[in-house]
């Protein structure tokens, strides 16, 4: 028993030191911009940087429009597949999955194949038809999070029952998605967005590959003509994937504790 | 004309067939149950009804109107479903207003309707809490009042005691059937339970694979089965062997000894075996006292006291009876081994092999 514990305890150790020992030179590293003294001048330069505030605006616009896009995406399909399609859901599963072993550097360049000024569907002609072609992207890229959260929510409710509750009292498909299975499985979705955020703020590939003004581009021009500013930026797209990862644990736990009040 | 009409309904599931022409007028106000095991079919007709499922063929008319076509919102329909089926993200007061709200009520009458409902489930003082914060029997009466406010053209009830336990069960059937009889509106029940179909309906269908066994009054069903089956599967039944000695006088032999059961013997000649069904309340302990009961040799195999009532079990030959006699504390009840008389009412003896 004790020896296992050690071992355990080791082994954790090497998981904290791999983890935290990189992420401690990065912040030390983007301290030192000031000779001699810890300074945040790495991180005044970054946040005044017009740049930065553009690309940072986008991007989080561009998760925003993700975020809905997938929830419209999502949600109905994962329903429509639990309530009347169950056997269609490890085909689903596998669609869901593929974002994870297609590179998106493969997707991006079958968009721009398909979707180029001499096609039938000239999206990248215009700068709003590309920024609609990044969000399909995106959602794409934050399906397999997307899907798993919200379809773990469904499994969690009794969904025929309520639905078939809901149809007998006169409700509509779009109001019974809307009042009803929705608010249900709010916690779930909010998890799904959160970790959709966190993947569109760092995309670096797609935004690249179709030229957006986007936050991944910036932090690798970034990385490629300074120093110190690439580390405050890298502490920063933590510190911002962090929060969205808090943000789920209190949502998560905010929801478990208004169930325990309730109960 | 009835105001519920189902006609030759029939549902398939692939290769299988779960309902066989399946025919039933309903009055109006009338309670009607679907008694039957599991497997039987009596769900898959109610959510026939409903809208849920469609008939392979048949129809089904609700005032006058065919509903096979309708979407189960379409209907005018209030379900009650064995698992409550509330919505948890509403507080009590909300889920009875959700129909009233899909239906664009005015708000005034949303509120008063929701009240009206609430007073009669006697849940008022409980209109903010969520369905988390209410006991099985109170989220059933809940799920009662919201199927109920939207003024339902007919009540279908899916299991919706399964889940509770019995007291509550008893209490909640009770009040279910005191509710249904002051609205005055059509109810189809489907229950497993016998004794619950036979103590709140106006009529019961016996349903055994798919089919309807026999339809009418509780008092009907219990004392006349119209075949093997209702009978042995509504009530406690014994069933004894016997041998016809003279099929147009009906008499035949139990254990030896001729037993005059008051019906010609159809269908059989003198010789055949036949089996005959008795109910508990048809067996005494005892000689017999009236001409029209027969007395048999028994052999007391089991006694199980349950305070007011003795249950017994005893050999009468070949055969074994299982009957109830009333606690007498002057008089000890029979103990296994012991040898007795016990009468039985060969009037009410139910000829059986149909």
């Amino acid at each position: 028993m004790k020896t296992n514990r050690f071992w355990s305890w080791i082994a954790l150790a090497f998981g904290i030191i791999y983890f935290v020992v990189p992420l401690i030179g990065t912040l030390e590293f983007s301290l030192r911009m000031r000779r001699g003294v810890y300074s945040f001048d790495a991180y005044w330069v970054i946040l005044s940087d017009p740049r930065f505030q553009a690309t940072f605006g986008y991007s989080i616009v561009m998760a925003l429009v993700t975020i809905i896009v997938g929830i419209v995406l999502v949600v109905p399909t994962a329903y429509w597949v639990r309530l009347r399609l169950p056997g269609w859901r490890p085909f689903l599963e596998f669609i869901t999955l593929l974002p994870l072993v297609i590179p998106a550097i493969v997707v991006v360049f079958g968009y721009i194949r398909l979707y180029n000024t001499s096609s039938f569907l000239p999206l990248t002609g215009s700068a709003m038809g590309t920024n609609l072609l990044l969000v399909f992207g995106y959602t794409m890229l934050a399906l397999p999070y997307m899907y798993r959260a919200v379809d773990t929510g469904l499994g969690a409710i009794d969904i025929r029952t309520m639905t078939e509750a809901a149809e007998s009292l006169g409700a509509s498909r779009l109001k019974i998605m809307w009042s009803v299975i929705l608010p249900n499985v709010l916690v779930a979705v909010l998890s799904g967005a959160f970790l959709t955020f966190a993947i569109v703020i760092g995309e670096f590939t797609m935004a690249a590959l179709l030229n957006r003004p986007a936050f991944g581009p910036f932090l690798q021009l970034i990385g490629a003509n300074r120093a110190y500013e690439p580390a405050a930026l890298a502490v920063i797209s933590f510190a911002i994937t962090w929060v969205c990862m808090g943000l789920i644990q209190v949502v998560t736990r905010l929801n478990k504790s208004l169930a325990a009040t309730k109960r | 004309m009835s105001f519920l009409t189902i006609s030759h309904l029939k549902k398939s599931f692939g290769a299988t067939t779960v309902v066989h022409d399946f025919n039933l007028n309903i009055e109006k106000g009338e309670f009607v149950s679907f008694l039957g095991p599991s497997g039987c079919g009596k769900t898959t007709v109610l959510r026939m009804v409903a809208g849920f499922e469609t008939p392979t063929s048949g129809k089904i008319s609700i005032g006058g109107q065919d509903v096979v076509n309708l979407k189960p919102n379409q209907r005018n329909i209030g379900m009650v479903f064995q698992a409550y089926a509330l919505f948890p993200n509403m507080t009590v007061a909300q889920n009875v207003a959700f129909g009233l709200k899909v239906a664009k009520k005015p708000q005034a009458e949303i509120n008063a309707t929701v009240h009206e409902m609430l007073s009669l489930i006697k849940l008022d003082h409980l209109a903010d809490r969520y369905p988390y914060q209410l006991s099985g029997g109170q989220q059933q009466r809940v799920a009662l009042a919201r199927a109920l406010a939207t003024k339902p053209q007919v009540l279908l009830l899916d299991e919706p005691l399964s889940a509770l336990d019995a007291k509550i069960r008893v209490s909640l059937r009770e009040e279910i059937r005191a509710i249904q009889r002051k609205l005055g509106i059509t109810t189809i029940f489907v229950t497993h339970d016998q004794e619950e179909a036979l103590s709140i309906s106006d009529r019961i269908v016996v349903m055994y694979e798919g089919k309807a066994e026999q339809v009418g009054a509780p008092f009907e069903i219990y004392n006349q089965p119209s075949s093997r089956f209702v009978a042995s599967f509504v009530g406690t039944l014994n069933t004894l062997d016997a041998t016809v000695r003279d099929a147009a006088a009906g008499i035949i032999a139990i254990d030896g000894k001729d037993v005059m059961i008051g019906q010609k013997i159809t269908n059989h000649k003198v010789g055949d075996k036949i089996s005959l069904a008795v109910r508990p309340e048809a067996v005494s302990l005892g000689e017999a006292t009236d001409k029209r009961e027969t007395t048999l040799d028994g052999k007391i195999n089991s006694v199980h006291f349950l305070g007011s009532v003795i249950r017994i079990r005893a050999s009468l030959g070949e055969n074994t009876v299982s009957f109830d006699t009333f606690n007498n504390p002057s008089a000890p009840p029979p103990s296994p081994g012991e040898n007795v008389k016990v009468s039985l009412a060969a009037k009410d003896m139910l000829l059986l092999g149909q």
